[in-house]
């Protein structure tokens, strides 16, 4: 405001670097600042990372493949929590930590419906619609449980989902009678692997089918402006006629149905489940997409692409540590020392340092550019 | 320094994103004097205080403080505490599970090892000092609110300040307690205390103060001897008008006519709340403007949150128009014509990360539904209307409505209600800590909707604002409706007499 306004002489540059600067102060510049080191570094170390292939897969189908192919399928289960995951946040100000157990018993209630009594079936027992939308009403009535524990009982996120968290795995086998289920159908692998004919993993369909699904909601309906509300100030969202326990319950609820798909993907990957592993720990994987996508965890504003793009970095460090052969119990460590490092620099007091770096840089500019005039 | 001055400041500027919040501002405090700087709201008082303790940092400008050599850098609020300047705001800061003593020692303790036997008596006896009546061992919690700011003040005066700072400190007190503050305000200016008094009250300002500071839009207005700036000149000063606005309300109020044969727009018989009121009759009618008063804590603010179905009711029956209605939670209330706004801005108003555009359209967006969001234009077309039509003072519609300042928050709530286009209209405290242009605006404001047919329920602690507006009052003592007046009798003498229960005598 103090700089003098030099319209006349704005060069080209310096244009670029007012976009860039406007750009950094955007909440999404976290994850794109991340996704680019994560880039460049792999350019530098081995640029063969960036390669894709096309060729037969065990099936004998032409299949894409590569290192980006890997990321954005497997990044898929962790995009679509984080959808939720960033809804449940910002309306309750807290996280659901048993989405990871949740989609254990998502994954078994699908095994168990199309497998029937039988644990390893010939022919499915049911069809896999039917399947998927029982999965979606279990998923979902869980996800009410943590909802009614957290907007009813006003119990504090974390504590409430701590319940499923414990139980959920140990439910997830007795729905099985802790048997593994195998199907033999190809069709049902189809939703985890390849569509035959189709280059490109299913799971990307699935996950930019429930992006396109929420960017709509988010469109079509109010429910961004509810669950900030709500998670600004339910107080205040009470009188004016909102009911902030119903909006956080639905979020809770939106979430299950998250957890559905991303269950539903999760068995159809491997046509079987591991009760114990399953999605472990996917939960606080999808709790920091949120986090890297600049959201507060304390609720209020969100931004939606910011959590996606967050999600799908996550997948990029996770594919890049593999790559490199980092050993799969190291991995975790790895991991942190690369979240401490996006977290201390989207920490607000860091912000504000950098703030006040670009300002004095901008007043020395300025006082050279009047020297020079 | 010379001419007894302990503070300085010289050409203080402060710049945020589109506002120039200080231009150029010269402030003097001298030793033992009350200083109080006054302004409207957003005219740049509380961002100066804020530069000086540290709060803010400046754009331009020096600050000098007696025994200092040349300007000081103050980077943090606790580089204003130790330069000797402490603050007591509106809000107390203290902690309420702790005792006195331990409040006033807080973070000033040094060693591992505390002679707590020491630290109450060395309480006790600044307390004593100070005709302060707390006990050091007590609790703060079971403190007045008055007694606890006065504890807020203690504690500064015990750091050894030498400015000392009162951020709108009487804006929650009666007026006993205001009184008992002001004796401890001249005891520590006889100390030799320099102190900026920051108020609404002009009657308090000419109560204690020695000087007045005037602010407008972040600039300097001047530095006044009380003696030489009667009221009305300080008002005009502030509003840079000349004020003949007060009359203008009384007429205009005049032409306001109420058929009281009508049917009521709404009607409560025995309506009661779980917060605990007596069950009250209430009944509006069209074109009315009618009002709450009593003291703070008398149920006012439980009458009209009763009948927004805020609080959740426990009996009685409520007609609109005639038909019986049933409002158990606001968006009944809403869905009935009915508008409210809240006593307390900050908790219950405003959603302060949200945007100015979605604070305006929260409310009617709410009752047109969750799968009918107004389009960005829409919302947009929404706000700049009420934006300009209430002179809010905003960047722009997308700015934080927590970045605005206290008055031109009050003006967003404003029109929130004013966009649901509701029959009636209850504005619980809507004047309350802003400044005295807004208030007049707001005055008005009310008597023109009503004059539009609206009914209107206006609640205010200046009896002074109710009578300028309201026809008819009802009277609360001890969450009880003990009167209603209207005519002859709507005297500031008759209001005091039934709110005290002097009918009786």
């Amino acid at each position: 405001m103090s700089a003098p306004t030099i319209t006349n002489q704005k060069s080209f540059l310096s244009r670029i670097g007012a976009a860039l600067m406007s750009l950094v102060r955007r909440q999404i510049f976290i994850p794109i600042a991340a996704l680019v080191v994560l880039i460049v570094f792999n350019l530098i170390a081995d640029p063969s990372f960036f390669a894709i292939k096309i060729g037969p897969n065990s099936a004998g189908d032409m299949v894409l493949s590569g290192y980006l192919i890997t990321i954005l399928d497997n990044a898929s289960e962790l995009v679509i929590l984080a959808i939720g995951m960033t809804l449940v946040t910002a309306a309750s100000g807290g996280q659901d930590i048993s989405v990871g157990s949740a989609i254990a018993i998502a994954g078994s209630v699908t095994l168990r419906i199309l497998c029937g009594t039988n644990s390893r079936p010939e022919v499915l027992q049911a069809p896999i619609i039917v399947a998927f939308l029982v999965c979606c009403v279990v998923a979902m009535l869980f996800g009410a449980f943590n909802g009614a524990l957290v907007a009813y009982l006003k119990i504090q996120p974390m504590v409430a989902t701590l319940i499923l968290f414990t139980a959920g795995r140990s439910i997830a086998a007795w729905i099985n009678n802790n048997e593994l289920p195998i199907i033999s159908d190809a069709a049902f692998g189809y939703y985890g692997n390849f569509i035959p004919g189709i280059p490109v993993p299913t799971p990307i369909f699935i996950a930019i089918a429930c992006m396109i699904a929420i960017f709509l909601v988010l469109k079509f309906t109010n429910l961004g402006l509810y669950t900030q509300s709500v998670g600004i100030n339910a107080a205040s969202s009470r009188l004016n006629g909102l009911n902030p326990e119903q909006v956080k319950f639905m979020t809770y609820v939106i979430l299950g149905l998250c957890v559905a798909v991303a269950g539903f993907i999760k068995v159809s990957r491997f046509s079987t489940i591991n009760y114990s592993v399953v999605a472990k720990d996917i939960e606080m994987d999808a709790i920091l997409a949120v986090a890297l996508g600049g959201n507060a965890l304390s609720g209020g504003k969100f931004n939606m692409g910011a959590s996606i793009l967050g999600a799908y970095v996550i997948q990029f460090l996770t594919t890049t540590l593999f790559k490199f052969n980092v050993v799969s119990t190291a991995l975790p460590a790895y991991k942190a020392v690369v979240v401490i490092i996006l977290v201390v620099l989207s920490a607000p007091a860091v912000k504000e340092k950098f703030g006040e770096l670009r300002k004095r840089m901008a007043s020395r500019k300025t006082a050279k550019e009047a020297e020079a005039v | 320094m010379q001419d007894g001055a302990i503070l300085k400041m010289r050409g203080i500027c402060k710049y945020f994103p589109g506002v120039k919040a200080l231009e150029e501002v010269d402030f003097t405090l001298r030793a033992g004097e009350i200083h109080a700087l006054m302004g409207e709201n957003g005219a740049g008082k509380s961002t100066l205080i804020k530069v000086l303790t540290g709060v803010y940092g400046k754009d331009a400008g020096e600050i000098h403080l007696i025994g200092h050599d040349g300007p000081i850098n103050i980077k943090s609020p606790q580089d204003a505490q130790n330069a000797g300047i402490s603050t007591v705001y509106q809000e107390i800061t203290l902690c309420p599970n702790l005792t006195v003593a331990e409040n006033m020692y807080i973070g000033r303790t040094k060693g591992a090892i505390t002679n707590w036997k020491k630290i109450n008596a060395d309480s006790q006896k600044l307390l004593d000092s100070l005709g302060i009546p707390a006990k050091s061992t007590q609790q703060l919690a079971s403190c007045s609110i008055a007694v606890q700011q006065m504890i807020a003040i203690a504690r500064a005066v015990d750091m050894e300040c030498k400015v000392l700072i009162l951020d709108e400190p009487t804006s929650s007190l009666d007026e006993q307690e205001v009184a008992k503050l002001f004796r401890l305000m001249l005891d520590l200016k006889q100390r030799g205390v320099g102190i900026i008094f920051v108020t609404h009250f002009l009657d308090q300002v000419y109560e204690v103060s020695d000087r007045i500071t005037v602010l407008r839009d972040g600039k300097l207005v001047g530095e006044f001897i009380i003696e030489d700036l009667p009221r009305v000149k300080l008002v005009s000063k502030m509003l840079g008008k000349d004020l003949d606005d007060l009359s203008d309300i009384k007429s205009e109020s005049d032409t306001a006519a109420v058929d009281e044969s009508s049917v009521p727009v709404l009607e409560a018989e025995q309506l009661a709340s779980m917060a605990g009121i007596k069950p009250f009759d209430f009944r509006i009618y069209k074109g009315e403007v009618n009002g709450f008063t009593g003291l703070l804590g008398s149920g006012r603010s439980e009458c009209v949150r009763a009948i927004f179905g805020a609080d959740k009711t426990t009996g009685g029956t409520v007609k609109m128009n005639g038909k019986e209605v049933k409002i158990n939670k606001p968006i009944d209330a809403m869905k009935q014509g009915i508008g409210y706004l809240p006593e307390d801005r900050k908790r219950d108003g405003i959603v302060g990360d949200l945007s100015v555009r979605e604070n305006i359209i929260l409310a009617l967006q709410v009752m047109k539904g969750f799968f009918k969001p107004f389009t960005r234009a829409q919302a947009e077309a929404f706000a700049d209307e009420y934006i300009k039509l209430l002179d809010i003072k905003t960047a722009s519609s997308d700015t934080p409505i927590k970045s605005l300042s206290g008055g031109n928050q009050q003006k967003v709530i404003l029109a929130r209600w004013l966009l649901t286009n509701p029959n009636y209209l209850i504005l619980d405290e809507p004047t309350r800590g802003i400044d005295i242009g807004t208030k007049i605006d707001i005055q008005k404001l009310v008597l023109k909707l009503a004059a539009q047919g609206k009914s209107i329920t206006f609640i205010s602690s200046e009896t002074d604002e109710m009578l300028r507006t309201c026809s008819r009052l009802v009277v609360m003592r001890d969450r009880k409706v003990v009167g209603e007046l209207k005519g002859e009798d709507l005297t500031q003498s008759k209001i005091m007499t039934t709110i005290a229960g002097g009918d009786n005598q």
